[in-house]
């Protein structure tokens, strides 16, 4: 049953093939045309097939014109998934987000990757960036100042003050971001030096490859407390039953943010657009109902 | 933060945590993987294919499913996990114990396949003979199958130990990077490339290379010594 009906259909291709070929040679634009007549249908399919391909290809060789490449700092993906929907219908240009922790980025950065901005959880990278040519000077600027949390999804902390719960019982892990490569991590370790004087907290430590995984430690009740940014526990997780301790300035260096235009962008006027559209007001407002201050000066 | 030194390797704590946890792990997958592979290359019955293809999983599934799972399953509202913190108090997640489980199930076709084929190798006129010698089938299993299926075993042992001692994807996912108990050796290769730490990454990566080529070379060499002789 299954054999002659493939047979049937391979005769059927070639004939058609023969067709195709063969059928009128008597001038060059009446065998175009005639070819054209006949193989309309697999030319159709030609074209669909070579513009699928060309558009595949098409932002990989224009780069400039493409979508905006941009590398963020996990702390800020989700704000910055805001401040994109708004970009892009703004303005009908696209962006890519890369997220990951700023030191990760920084390294594929300094190893060539193909970023057009680099949005940091730091000063230092992006100056480095900066200094090392990989970025484009004078397009450097803080976008966002971050706050660290103390939080918690452990619902029987509910009546709790996290930072007693932290230091007052022995049990639990606590995820932190790897000092490292993440600054909310370095941020978390400057707060544990002062709440920790006797070193006991060194043993519950768990690390997070950076503060969104970090972050999922805590969510998933793996870890039972988290050191992570005020901004990455908006939606869903605001609700949680848990406890929740917004660390005070004094203890930890602010986290200042700052973004830098990357060598591959320097003729893009897609990703400048960006840039200005995080200075924006509406920008700015966006960044802030996250709970980043952002900076007069900008 | 910092590693200790192993054998005189500077930062080379997580190469010895990975010994360890290499040799647990191969030590427990033969336990595991014998019984398996043994009904695998004897069994007539129709689950087989579906066994044989629950036990390949790991080789075809990236470590990020893989990971994702052990989460959900080994930390203290998934069903293993909840368990273990009765039992002992202590999480699965993030812990030596829980970097076994999910160790095991990563090498568990490492370990059963070439015992499979070395099973399924064997004739089976010899088994025969041990039974009608009056020997019990535990015996004859011992006695006659194990010694001549050593090949097999050798390189279950060699390919699970490797194996475990390359693994990656799935510890960065359930181990929390904690040294001396989580922090293996791929983890800090990773973490030092991240840092831009170069001179550790390469320290680590070419101890861990030599080592490598070493077991494989030598299971490839006592290979070659079995099939001559």
């Amino acid at each position: 049953m299954f054999l002659p009906a493939k047979g049937l259909q391979q005769s059927d291709t070639r004939q058609e093939y023969r067709l195709c070929g063969t059928r009128d040679r008597l001038a060059l634009g009446h065998l175009i045309s005639s070819v054209a007549m006949t193989c309309r249908g697999q030319i159709r399919w030609l074209l669909a097939v070579f513009l699928v391909f060309a558009q595949t290809l098409a932002p990989i060789a224009a780069g400039a014109d493409g979508p905006v490449r941009v590398a963020v700092a996990s702390n800020f993906a989700g704000t910055m998934r805001d401040v994109v929907d708004a970009f892009e219908a703004a303005t009908g240009y696209a962006v890519t987000l890369s997220p990951a922790s700023t030191g990760k980025l920084f390294a594929q950065i300094r190893n060539g990757a193909p970023f057009d901005i680099f949005l940091a959880a730091d000063v230092s990278r992006p100056e480095a960036l900066e200094a090392s040519g990989h970025a484009i000077a004078d397009t450097r600027f803080t976008y966002a100042v971050g706050r660290l949390v103390l939080w918690s999804a452990d619902r029987n902390l509910v009546d709790r003050h996290c930072r007693d719960a932290l230091v007052q019982d022995s049990g639990g892990r606590l995820a932190i971001a790897n000092p490292r490569t993440a600054p909310y991590g370095l941020a978390a370790e400057q707060v544990l030096a002062s709440l920790d004087e006797s070193g006991a907290l060194q043993d519950r430590l768990v690390v997070g490859e950076n503060v969104g995984q970090t972050l999922q430690f805590a969510a998933t009740g793996n870890a039972r407390f988290a050191f992570v940014s005020a901004a990455q526990l908006h939606g869903p997780l605001a609700d949680v039953p848990g406890c929740r301790w917004d660390v005070p300035g004094d203890l930890h260096s602010p986290v200042e943010q700052q973004v830098v235009l990357l060598r591959n962008a320097a003729e893009s006027s897609s990703a400048r657009a960006l840039l200005a559209f995080l200075k924006s007001e509406q920008g700015r407002r966006l960044i802030e109902t996250r709970g980043y201050t952002v900076p007069d000066d900008g | 933060m910092t590693d200790s030194d192993f054998l005189g390797i500077p930062g080379g704590g997580p190469l010895w945590l990975s010994i360890q946890l290499a040799a647990v792990t191969t030590v427990l997958l033969l336990l595991i993987a014998t019984p398996i592979a043994w009904w695998l290359a004897r069994t007539r019955s129709g689950a087989r294919a579906f066994v044989e293809a629950a036990v390949a999983l790991p080789i075809v599934l990236p470590p990020t499913v893989m990971g994702f799972y052990l989460l959900v399953v080994l930390g203290p509202y998934g069903a293993l996990g909840s368990w273990w913190v009765e039992m002992t108090g202590e999480a699965l997640t993030f812990s030596f114990t829980g970097l076994v489980i999910a160790s095991c199930f990563y090498s568990l076709p490492f370990a059963v396949q070439p015992l499979q084929n070395a099973f399924e190798a064997l004739e089976r006129n010899s088994l025969e003979a041990a039974w009608t010698l009056g020997a019990s089938r535990l015996d004859a299993f011992f006695s006659v199958a194990v010694p001549l299926s050593s090949r097999g075993f050798l390189n279950a042992i060699v390919l699970s130990f490797a194996h475990t001692l390359g693994e990656f994807g799935v510890v960065l996912m359930v181990g929390g990077n904690i040294p001396g108990e989580t922090r293996t050796i791929s983890i800090a290769i990773y973490d030092h490339v991240e840092s831009l730490d170069y001179a550790s990454a390469h320290t680590l990566s070419a101890v861990l290379l030599g080592f490598a080529f070493i077991s494989l070379l030598t299971m490839y060499v006592v290979n070659r010594r079995w099939a001559t002789r």
